[in-house]
């Protein structure tokens, strides 16, 4: 499917409605409208960023290291509060939300955290079940069989009694994923789901994030380096650097594009839009004088 | 002159930022506070979190506390046995290792030792389930991380210092029989009856029980604050952890004083 035509899939969002097609192809459910944020006054993490994502789609936010993909997610949660801007989701503002309203939201997300986060003190059982134990009143052996069908989706249902310490970091996020979908909901926010994965897994994950988000009607978003994987899966894909959209497409038209930014990144060339080096005052030859 | 004018300038900037940062801490503290209390009744309603917390923090202290105070029993009794003997009065051994033990070591040595080893640990789990991004994983899952984190750590060190100044002094005094009675030879029944007779149920042990309880809010809230907020990184959760041991250890015995100037008095009026 395609969004958007590839003549203007690409242009900067200043110069033309960047997504407009988007999201008149299906519901909007998440839109950020002109959203900025920083940690700091005098660092700008998110500049004027303006993306949708319609209802049912799975959605790819990609950029270097540092350039706030992270902190899209964190803005959906509610975790953090843009300085200025809009994050809707369903049409309702995230930052007007009070707390009931904050905590009803939050139970439609499913959060995959870039390092896990799973509960260190709990087995991968428990850390899966924990969420059905917080939300619903289920019989133990209904989330027993929930629990273990999410660890059979990610081939760890073998590890049902391990702690998390026990296991390889790329099966912890195996883990992680489950305990994400563990009570299947509407949003899905996944947040480097391919790292540390091995190839085995990490397709198998991709298609299981594909598989989820059409079976179960979920909307999801993606923030991920691994561009190969992505394309692979996702439906529309959003470039962001130095906390702007600088591009934006389809599968096809990503493939497509001959915009340096998008090239660069998808030939993982050293040279380009995107710079390798953090800004530095001095330069090379003074650091080494 | 401008270098002393920007000098000054320095200093003040210096002293306006402590003073910022310091309200900010209190306010967050208050809030923290006011959160803690308002999802208190919250954890009451799942006690098996609470249970959990005082089998962390009081059962697995068990050790440290028991051994303590039989050895501070022991060496009171040997300690007191010096002094007592001058005056002819070593059947006095028994009253003067109970008062000494539940009217102030009890409650100030368990609760030291409790902020040492409990204390400490809340902090630094607190600090690392929020540098693991656990605490934001509850968040997200809706789950108030206050609730079923804070909370009961909270209570359960509450509940487990009071019992465990009363089993330290309950040691020490056996500690205190052993060297006193089987070892030294002071007679059994003085030791005994001159303590049933001396200490009082309500100004001496009742007040012991005052003073453990409210060093067990003391110590239990500055553990659990440190650990919420910790700066999420190594440096942060060693620095919180630290913050907790010596402020406790400070907290403990400035409103030791103060707790002791209302219940005994002593040559103050």
């Amino acid at each position: 499917m395609r969004f958007m035509t590839a003549a203007n899939a690409f242009s900067s969002p200043a110069a033309s409605p960047p997504n407009r097609e988007l999201s008149e192809s299906c519901e909007p459910l998440v839109e950020l409208k002109d959203v900025s944020f920083g940690y700091t006054r005098d660092r700008q993490i998110l500049s004027g960023v303006t993306l949708t994502v319609p209802k049912g789609k799975l959605v790819a936010v990609m950029g270097g290291s540092g350039c706030g993909k992270t902190t899209i997610l964190r803005l959906l949660c509610g975790q953090i509060r843009a300085s200025s801007g809009e994050v809707l989701v369903g049409g309702q503002s995230v930052a007007t939300m009070d707390t009931e309203q904050m905590f009803a939201h939050r139970r439609r997300l499913g959060m995959l955290f870039q390092f896990g986060a799973l509960f260190t003190d709990m087995t991968v059982f428990d850390n899966i079940a924990f969420p059905m134990h917080e939300h619903t009143e289920l019989p133990d052996d209904i989330i027993h069989d929930l629990v273990m069908m999410k660890l059979n989706a990610v081939g760890l249902r073998g590890t049902a009694q391990l702690k998390p310490s026990e296991l390889s970091g790329g099966m912890a996020r195996r883990v992680a994923l489950a305990r994400t979908i563990a009570l299947d909901p509407q949003i899905a926010l996944y947040d480097e789901p391919f790292a540390g994965l091995d190839p085995i897994s990490l397709s198998v994950v991709g298609q299981l994030i594909r598989r989820l988000n059409d079976a179960l009607g979920m909307t999801s978003i993606l923030v991920t380096h691994d561009i190969a994987e992505s394309l692979k899966i996702v439906d529309y894909i959003y470039f962001i650097s130095e906390g702007r959209v600088v591009a934006q497409g389809d599968v096809a038209s990503i493939k497509a594009s001959t915009d340096p930014f998008v090239r660069q990144f998808v030939d993982g060339e050293p040279d380009g839009p995107v710079r390798f080096h953090y800004p530095s005052s001095k330069t090379l030859a003074e650091d080494f004088a | 002159m401008k270098p002393a004018l920007n000098a000054v300038t320095r200093v003040l900037s210096s002293l306006g930022a402590t003073v910022i940062n310091a309200t900010a801490r209190a306010g967050f503290g208050a809030r923290f506070f006011m959160a803690l209390i308002r999802q208190s009744p919250a954890s009451f309603m799942r006690p098996q979190l609470i249970l959990k917390e005082i089998y962390q923090a009081g059962v697995l202290s068990l050790i440290i506390v028991l051994m303590s105070g039989l050895f501070i029993g022991m060496v009171l009794a040997l300690q007191g046995y010096e002094t007592l003997v001058r005056f002819g009065a070593t059947e006095s051994m028994g009253v003067l290792v109970a008062l000494s033990l539940v009217r102030e070591l009890g409650p100030v040595v368990a609760a030291l030792l409790f902020a040492s080893r409990a204390g400490s640990a809340i902090t630094a789990e607190i600090g690392l389930m929020k540098t693991t991004e656990q605490l934001s994983a509850m968040e997200v899952m809706a789950v108030d991380p206050i609730a079923r984190v804070v909370s009961p750590r909270f209570w359960g060190g509450v509940i487990s210092l009071p019992l465990l100044s009363a089993l330290f002094s309950t040691m020490g005094i056996y500690g205190g029989y052993l060297v006193g009675v089987r070892l030294i030879g002071i007679d059994g029944g003085a030791f005994w009856g001159q303590m049933q007779a001396a200490v009082d149920w309500q100004h001496d042990v009742m007040n012991g029980v005052v003073k453990s309880v409210v060093f067990a809010f003391a110590v239990s809230l500055i553990a659990v604050f440190e650990g919420y907020d910790a700066q999420p990184t190594a440096e942060g959760v060693s620095a919180a952890t630290t913050r907790t041991v010596v402020t406790s250890a400070l907290a403990i015995l400035a409103l030791d004083f103060v707790l002791t100037v209302f219940m005994f008095r002593g040559g103050l009026n």
